[in-house]
């Protein structure tokens, strides 16, 4: 992959992450929900933030 | 519950350990085996983000507000993301120019401007000093608490005289401790990968330690993360921390966000591990996912720890900051609690070693040897001033850590860990304009710079740590609430009454604004300084910039190399400057024994290394003050860009002349097809006259052969064969004369005698001419010509061959008897025409333009051959092209054929006799 489109990936993901980590997504996961036992706030954003990081790793490491 | 001693001796047995981390990797950088060249560690030693703030604070703030410690992760691992476009260039930039601070990017960015370089190190003291007061509290309390009971959490407030306080002496170990680390030796790269190592280990400590300390409450005290978050739902006081709740609002959730992306960048301590000790860009790659991997690892017992907490011991009972731990403690865990004791002190020294070598790099390069180099006298009495930056450093590096000490007494328990971290992210985000703006943005002036930093950085003081200062007692109560002297308009928790927003939004909100504001409006509005459009470009440009050239111009002066090389000398010692002019002379061939002139490459890669150790504002005085600078004025340096924009010029020249060639290259193609195709024509036609010339000499030698061969012929006989001879001679001549004439046209070798020719006497000779065989065959001949015929400019003799061509062909084609051939002129629209019409057989639609081609006559032409070469209407055709005109053919088979021919018209002849003799001449 060359040079200018990893960038423009891994900016784009960056973005992802900014909307996946605030308003109003995060309002939508607001709710007194339990998911396997851990509250559905706390599942989503360490859950977004592993998507964020897996992509970010998928992204940097390919070639 | 710990005895002192074991804690001590712990404590100095982690420290020891971790310098003997970093002399070995020292050595093995000396010895060019570096042992940090590696993603994995670069990521690792990055996460000296999460400091003490994080290893304890983070769950003191969840305990209050749930999930609400996480933004600060989140924005790291969202700016992560923009390393490979941002902090790539960044590294870039700091390798090309040699930058080794913050401060020196700025100033080197905005024209190498001295102010603007000592405005940053100011406000890069003044934000960090709360921060470091931090660590020093995580470690002085966790210290306190590991003493005594759990309970004592809560006494700490009860400040203990200065000289038995913990945190005096923990703040002087530590000093000394950054010294032998970060201020050994002056290096012109000034990277230090001892240190560097020793980080990486810490990260892994305080990580290890918080996961193991989090495994146990979770699993060990409790039964998992169902059961933890199961007692906080079904407990009404605990239930708040699993929602977003109202303790925090979206907008500053986001404000934190966004302050975390800055800080990630534009700490001190994180500038100086992402940046200044890069070893390889492609590092960054690793540290991209690696890096918010180690934070997601770092927080994800955090709620759970801080539900454990509150529900062991009750809201209220101990300070939630200790609660990872008090947690142990309470279950009498004597080792884990003396770990995650370790991992906290790593937490808090890593952070504290890599700010105050930071800013101790700062405070020497961009604020003191500024101000120094300003008084001559301090270049001129020779002393090792290498000497004199290390002393300046270690100053700055005790001086800091007092005041981190002072702001510590001062403001000790007005404020929770995270609070007074965030006053520090937000003097740093004052930075970002001036950085990023820098790095894209062409226009970007020092003047803007500097006046938005200066704004800002008053804004952030007058609404954060002056105003968090009254819990202290220091500023009346009256003074945050009601506004200075009772103005309320200027109360710094809710400027211009600008109130409902948390005070670090409100902060950001208002520095952000006039920084930004001004920084643009004064870049739009001012010129730029002739240095700074370099430095911008060089900036701006970084991947695309390529170094000396038109930068070296910019020296013009005179020094001698040894003079430089005394310079030199005095700040990276005599080895040190041997080997540098030495692999200087080696890579560019240049002269550098003492008594040359100095180069201005030389002079600027001199100037380069010495930035590289006392950063770039002073090296230019430094430089300055040995080589006789003469002043570049505006012009000179527009005229360097100007010569960049020619050399522009000339490759975009070049690009259009390799179009051209390309075009020419097709055309050349093309014609070298047509030539193949000619060659094949002319092969064609060589044959078709070798041919045609045979038919008659085989028919002549013949009939030679049978009159010599028969002697006694009969002689009506014999003149029958001699006719034949003299024919078939004629038609030979007539071929070769033909064959000769055309080549001679195609060629342009023919003569022409152009003139103006009366079209109407060229038709009447030619009919005359042609009189007798139109009798012989009895074809009727009308020659329908107007009053006046047009003049054209022509050759007569040609004019007058196609004519007769035209008309032989006619009486040719035409049937005895009835054959009636009709010859006409018009004029119109400055053309004249000419036609032959005749009442022959006509010529098939195939054959219309076969005719004109050499040796193809119409018809089937090896059954009803007609008489002729086959070479009238080609030579005809040559010629009338060659006057400007056109010939060509009218017909239907069975109704005749029309050939005509225009030529433009030179003058209408006003009636010409001619006109009147051709019409006497119509047969």
């Amino acid at each position: 992959m060359n040079d200018r489109l990893k960038t423009a990936r891994l900016v784009a993901v960056g973005l992802l992450g900014l909307a996946l980590f605030n308003f109003p997504l995060l309002a939508v996961f607001d709710t007194d929900a339990v998911v396997a036992g851990v509250p559905a706030l706390w599942a989503y954003l360490f859950g977004a933030w592993a998507l964020v990081i897996a992509l970010l790793g998928w992204i940097a490491r390919s070639r | 519950m710990i005895d002192t001693r074991v804690i001590v001796v712990a404590s100095a047995a982690y420290l020891a350990l971790l310098f003997v981390i970093a002399y070995f990797g020292d050595r093995r950088a000396d010895r060019g085996r570096s042992i940090i060249s590696n993603g994995y560690i670069y990521a690792l030693s990055i996460g000296v983000y999460a400091s003490s703030w994080t290893y304890y604070g983070s769950v003191g703030r969840a305990a209050t507000t749930g999930v609400g410690f996480l933004p600060i992760y989140l924005g790291a691992t969202v700016m992560a993301a923009g390393w490979w476009l941002m902090l790539r260039k960044i590294i870039r930039i700091c390798k090309q120019n040699r930058i080794t601070s913050l401060a020196d990017f700025i100033s080197s960015r905005y024209g190498k401007s001295a102010v603007l370089g000592g405005l940053v190190t100011v406000i890069a003291v003044a934000g960090i000093v709360p921060y470091i007061a931090l660590q020093l509290k995580a470690i002085s309390n966790s210290f306190t608490i590991l003493r005594g009971e759990p309970e004592l959490a809560m006494t700490v407030a009860a400040d203990p005289p200065i000289l038995t306080d913990t945190a005096l002496y923990v703040a002087l170990l530590l000093a000394a401790f950054t010294i032998v680390f970060g201020t050994r030796h002056l290096d012109a790269t000034e990277r230090h990968e001892g240190m560097v190592a020793a980080i990486a280990f810490e990260s892994l400590v305080k990580l290890v330690a918080f996961l193991a300390v989090g495994f146990y409450v979770t699993y060990v005290s409790f039964r998992g993360f169902g059961d933890l978050f199961g007692r906080a739902r079904s407990d009404p006081d605990l239930a708040h921390l699993l929602r977003f709740g109202e303790t925090q609002s979206y907008g500053s959730w986001l404000w934190l966000i966004v302050l975390s992306m800055l800080a990630i960048l534009f700490l001190p301590r994180q500038w100086q591990l992402a940046v200044v000790e890069n070893v390889d860009e492609n590092h960054i790659k690793t540290a991209t996912w690696v890096f918010p991997l180690y934070l997601l690892l770092i927080n994800i017992f955090v709620l759970p720890i801080a539900i454990a907490g509150l529900v062991t011991f009750g809201s209220g009972g101990v300070s939630a900051d200790a609660f990872v731990l008090v947690l142990p403690m309470a279950d009498q865990q004597a080792m884990l609690t003396l770990f995650v004791f370790i991992g906290g002190l790593s937490a808090a020294t890593g952070m504290v070693i890599v700010e105050t070598i930071a800013l101790s790099t700062m405070v020497s390069n961009s604020l003191v040897l500024p101000i120094l180099l300003r008084r001559r006298s301090a270049l001129a009495d020779g002393r090792d001033l290498g000497r004199a930056i290390l002393r300046i450093r270690r100053a700055t590096i005790v001086a800091v850590l007092l005041l981190g000490f002072a702001y510590f007494r001062v403001a000790d328990d007005a404020l929770a860990l995270v609070s007074i971290g965030l006053i520090s992210f937000a003097a740093v985000a004052q930075f970002a304009p001036a950085i990023l703006g820098g790095l894209y943005w062409r226009g970007a002036t020092g003047r803007g710079a500097t006046w938005g930093l200066l704004a800002g950085f008053v804004v952030w003081a007058y609404t954060l740590p002056l105003p968090s200062l009254a819990a202290t007692g220091l500023v009346p109560e009256s003074f945050v609430e009601d506004g200075p002297f009772g103005v309320g308009l200027l109360a710094p928790y809710a400027l211009f009454g600008l109130d409902g927003l948390d005070e670090v939004s409100h902060s950001m909100l208002w520095s952000m604004l006039v920084n930004v504001g001004l920084f643009v409006g004064l870049s739009l509005t001012g010129r730029r300084e002739p240095a700074e459009h370099v430095q911008a470009s060089a900036f701006v440009d970084a991947f695309t910039h390529v170094g000396g050239g038109a930068d070296a111009r910019l020296w013009r002066g005179s020094a001698t190399v040894g003079e430089l090389r005394v310079l030199l000398a005095r700040f990276l010692g005599d080895d040190g400057t041997r080997a540098a002019l030495a692999s200087y002379a080696a890579g560019t061939g240049a002269d550098v024994s003492p008594g040359a002139a100095a180069e201005p490459e030389l002079v600027q890669h001199v100037e380069a290394l010495l930035a590289g150790a006392v950063g770039s504002a002073a090296a230019r005085f430094i430089v300055g003050s040995v080589v006789e600078e003469e002043p570049l004025a505006v012009d000179e340096v527009l005229q360097i860009l100007e010569e960049t924009s020619e050399v522009l010029a000339y490759s975009r020249a070049l690009e259009r002349k390799s179009q051209q060639l390309q075009a020419a290259t097709t055309e050349l193609r093309h014609a070298n097809e047509r030539l193949q195709e000619l060659d094949r024509l002319k092969d064609d036609f060589v044959s078709t006259v070798t041919h045609e010339l045979r038919t008659p000499l085989t028919s002549i030698r013949a009939f030679s052969e049978i009159l010599s061969d028969n002697p006694d012929l009969d002689p009506t006989e014999r003149g029958d064969y001699l006719r034949i001879v003299v024919q078939e001679t004629e038609r030979l001549t007539r071929l070769i004369n033909q064959v000769l004439d055309l080549s001679k046209l195609e060629s342009g070798a023919a003569e022409w005698h152009i003139e103006p020719v009366d079209l109407g006497e060229i038709v009447t000779t030619s009919a005359h001419a042609t009189a007798q065989i139109f009798r012989e065959r009895e074809v009727d001949l009308e020659v329908d010509m107007p009053g006046s015929a047009p003049i054209v400019r022509a050759d007569r003799d040609r004019l007058v061959q196609v004519l007769l061509n035209l008309l032989s062909n006619a009486v040719k084609f035409c049937p005895r008897e009835t054959g009636r051939v009709q010859i006409g002129i018009e004029t119109r629209d400055g053309v004249a025409r000419v036609d032959v019409r005749d009442n022959g057989p006509g010529i098939a639609d195939a054959d219309r333009e076969v005719i004109f081609e050499k040796f193809r006559q119409g018809g089937d032409t090896r059954t009803n051959r007609p008489a002729g070469t086959g070479l009238g209407l080609p030579i005809s055709r040559q010629i009338v092209e060659h006057l400007g005109g056109r010939l060509w053919v009218e017909s239907h088979a069975g109704e005749g054929a029309t050939f005509s021919f225009t030529l433009p018209v030179a003058v209408v002849g006003a009636g010409s006799p001619a006109g009147a003799e051709a019409r006497e001449g119509e047969t």
